[in-house]
């Protein structure tokens, strides 16, 4: 927010009727924003100060972000109720200042407008309220059951609401009966639709409610098809695979590419950085993932820290890849075991078997991999390759990268 | 293996098809483990748990009703003989992480072999911690670099020794060979693993309070 986070509000996004200045200030304030809209109508009719009152708020306000938590109300210690009659001073006083100017559309209209947007606002008001409760009983002497009826709405409050914007409705058809017939019957007309609005906005807007809330809930049944689909087309063919399969270890092998492409989409680290650069876990686990499925092996590959991946690393990774690829053909193991730990100044990968082992002194020339696509691979990129084996007690390749500053 | 008595396990799974692969397996002759019991629900196993006074409960980690958290806090400290070792098909950090600071003294996933299954419990059973490779590579990841608020630097960081036990865990050797690599005994890599898993239980480092926090369990 740009501005003091005293004076200023944030316009709601989500509660809108015009620009959301309502739906943000009401909360801030303590208040509905029901009541509040209200106020800004009643001061509209008053002259037009309310849309100047609404453009000023509007104007001091700022969006509302996704994120932001809702903003806490400013007056917290003091009550609803007590926090609505504030406004209605508020609102009574500038009403007042207001009847001294040449604005002032009559005292008989301004009651109607008063009295019926007070209906309106009781009845647009949630039922929660304990207090409004009470004023509620007051006027009818029914217990009042805020949750029982619709929309959270008690009789009481409905009966109450609905008398007082129809006394509204008719004191401004009685104040109107000098002007002509045929224009006082449009009036009537308009007044009453404008009046049935206000009883039924409540329905409508339990409706818009309700509407919404199905949309959430096909939301989540997109979620729910969606993992649906994704384990068909992974898992259950993956199962189906399991069954036909003849050994034990292409069985196993099934198994263990599938947990990991599982395993991946369900707690997949990041495997990209927010401008989309891939990171060094996520290329070397897609690398061993590979190898997996090409070799029937076992891959456990383990990584600490992580870093973004540029092309020094990417040699670093394929030369890794190139190690797990020579053990898997050569070492007649069942697991190779990866550890890569990133910090600061490089990059430390370690591919080891428990497998045949060799003599490194004496390399069989046709293994053209070690020199070729490990060891040269990860000098020409200013890395340093080491390979540690001996018969029959498995082989450890250390390579070394050293990060760009 | 010095005991011949059996080690009295019992088992803690809400994946009735698992526990009885479990059972199964390490019933077979030569395991060197007897199963006392089992349960599907956290209720039950405290209850068989308490009944059987085994040497160590084989956990899963994810069940309803609290997981295998739930058990380790209602058992601890009333039967401190009892072990316990923490078996999941997740490796997600904080997983691990949580099950191991509630007082679990290993963690070993599904896909673990029956025989290495077998020696893990004894091992937990002699009061060794069981790393696997990938746990070590939590514990580094998680006490990398330096404690952003250094309370008690000997609870919050690893010494170079243990950082370089973790390390060749985590590069996939077995404590023994990790004992020859560096040559020192196979007491002492037990010895660095216990201390350190010590720490992860009682150290109040950030990034281990933060994975906790994150998911409601402090």
């Amino acid at each position: 927010m740009i501005r003091s986070q005293q004076l200023s509000f944030a316009r709601s996004t989500t509660d809108r009727m015009v620009a959301g200045v309502a739906g943000g200030l009401g909360p801030r304030l303590g208040l509905e924003p029901a009541v509040l809209r209200l106020a800004f109508v009643v001061m509209t009719v008053a002259g037009g100060a309310g849309v100047v009152l609404y453009l000023i708020a509007w104007l001091v306000s700022g969006e509302e972000e996704g994120e932001e938590a809702p903003q806490e109300p400013m007056r917290a210690p003091s009550s609803p109720m007590r926090r609505v009659f504030a406004l209605g001073l508020v609102v009574a006083g500038l009403l007042l200042l207001l009847r001294e100017t040449t604005l002032w559309p009559g005292d008989a209209v301004m009651w109607s407008v008063g009295l019926g947007a007070f209906g309106s606002a009781i009845l647009w008001t949630k039922g929660e309220d304990p207090t409004a409760g009470r004023l509620a009983r007051f006027a009818s002497h029914l217990p009042a059951a805020p949750a029982q009826a619709l929309a959270g709405l008690s009789r009481a409050k409905l009966a109450l609401g609905a008398v007082l914007v129809i006394a509204g409705m008719a004191t401004l058809l009685v104040a109107n009966t000098s002007v002509e017939t045929v224009r006082n019957l449009v009036f009537a007309v308009t007044v009453t639709i404008a009046g049935l609005a206000f009883i039924l906005g409540p329905w409508i807007s339990q409706l818009v409610r309700q509407l919404r809330a199905e949309r959430h809930e096909r939301i989540r049944s997109e979620e729910r098809a969606e993992v649906a689909a994704h384990l068909h087309d992974s898992v259950l063919q993956t199962l189906a695979l399991i069954q036909r399969s003849q050994t034990p270890k292409e069985m196993a092998s099934l198994a263990r590419v599938q947990e990991r492409d599982l395993r991946a989409w369900l707690y997949g680290r990041a495997t990209q950085t927010a401008g989309g650069a891939r990171m060094v876990s996520g290329a070397l686990d897609e690398m061993a993932g590979r190898i997996e499925r090409l070799h029937r092996v076992v891959v456990e590959s383990v990584v600490v820290g992580d870093a973004a991946m540029d092309v020094p690393l990417q040699a670093l990774v394929d030369a890794a890849g190139e190690a797990m690829t020579n053990a898997a053909k050569h070492a007649e193991v069942d697991v190779i075991s990866v550890y890569c730990e990133v910090d600061e100044a490089e990059v430390t990968v370690y591919v080891r078997d428990e497998g045949r082992g060799f003599d490194a002194e004496r390399r069989v020339p046709d293994r053209r991999g070690i020199a070729g696509s490990i060891i040269d691979r990860i000098e020409r990129n200013g890395g340093v390759a080491a390979i540690r084996s001996k018969p029959s007690e498995g082989t450890e390749v250390h390579l070394v990268m050293p990060r760009k500053p | 293996m010095i005991t011949d008595q059996l080690v009295r396990v019992f088992l803690v799974d809400d994946h009735r098809l698992f526990l009885s692969g479990v059972r199964t397996e390490l019933s077979a002759p030569g395991t060197g483990v007897e199963i006392v019991g089992d349960a599907a629900r956290v209720g039950a196993a405290v209850d068989g748990i308490r009944a059987t006074e085994p040497d160590v409960v084989l956990l899963d980690v994810h069940m309803p009703d609290g997981g295998g958290r739930a058990v380790i806090g209602a058992i601890g400290r009333d039967l401190p003989k009892v072990r316990f070792l923490a078996l999941s098909v997740s490796d997600a950090a904080e997983d691990v992480i949580e099950v191991i600071r509630a007082g679990a003294r290993g963690y070993v996933t599904k896909s673990i072999a029956p025989g290495d299954l077998a020696d893990a419990i004894r091992r937990v059973h002699e009061g060794d911690a069981v790393f696997s490779a990938r746990l070590a590579g939590f514990v580094l990841d998680a006490f990398a670099g330096k404690a952003s608020t250094v309370a008690d630097p000997e609870l919050d960081q690893l010494t170079p020794r243990e950082r370089e036990v973790l390390r060749l865990i985590a590069r996939g050797y077995a404590y023994k060979q990790v004992a020859k690599e560096l040559s020192i005994s196979v007491k002492t890599v037990e010895t660095h693993v216990s201390a350190v898993l010590r720490k992860l239980q009682l150290s109040s480092r950030h990034e281990l309070t933060r994975w906790a926090t994150d998911r409601r369990l402090v």
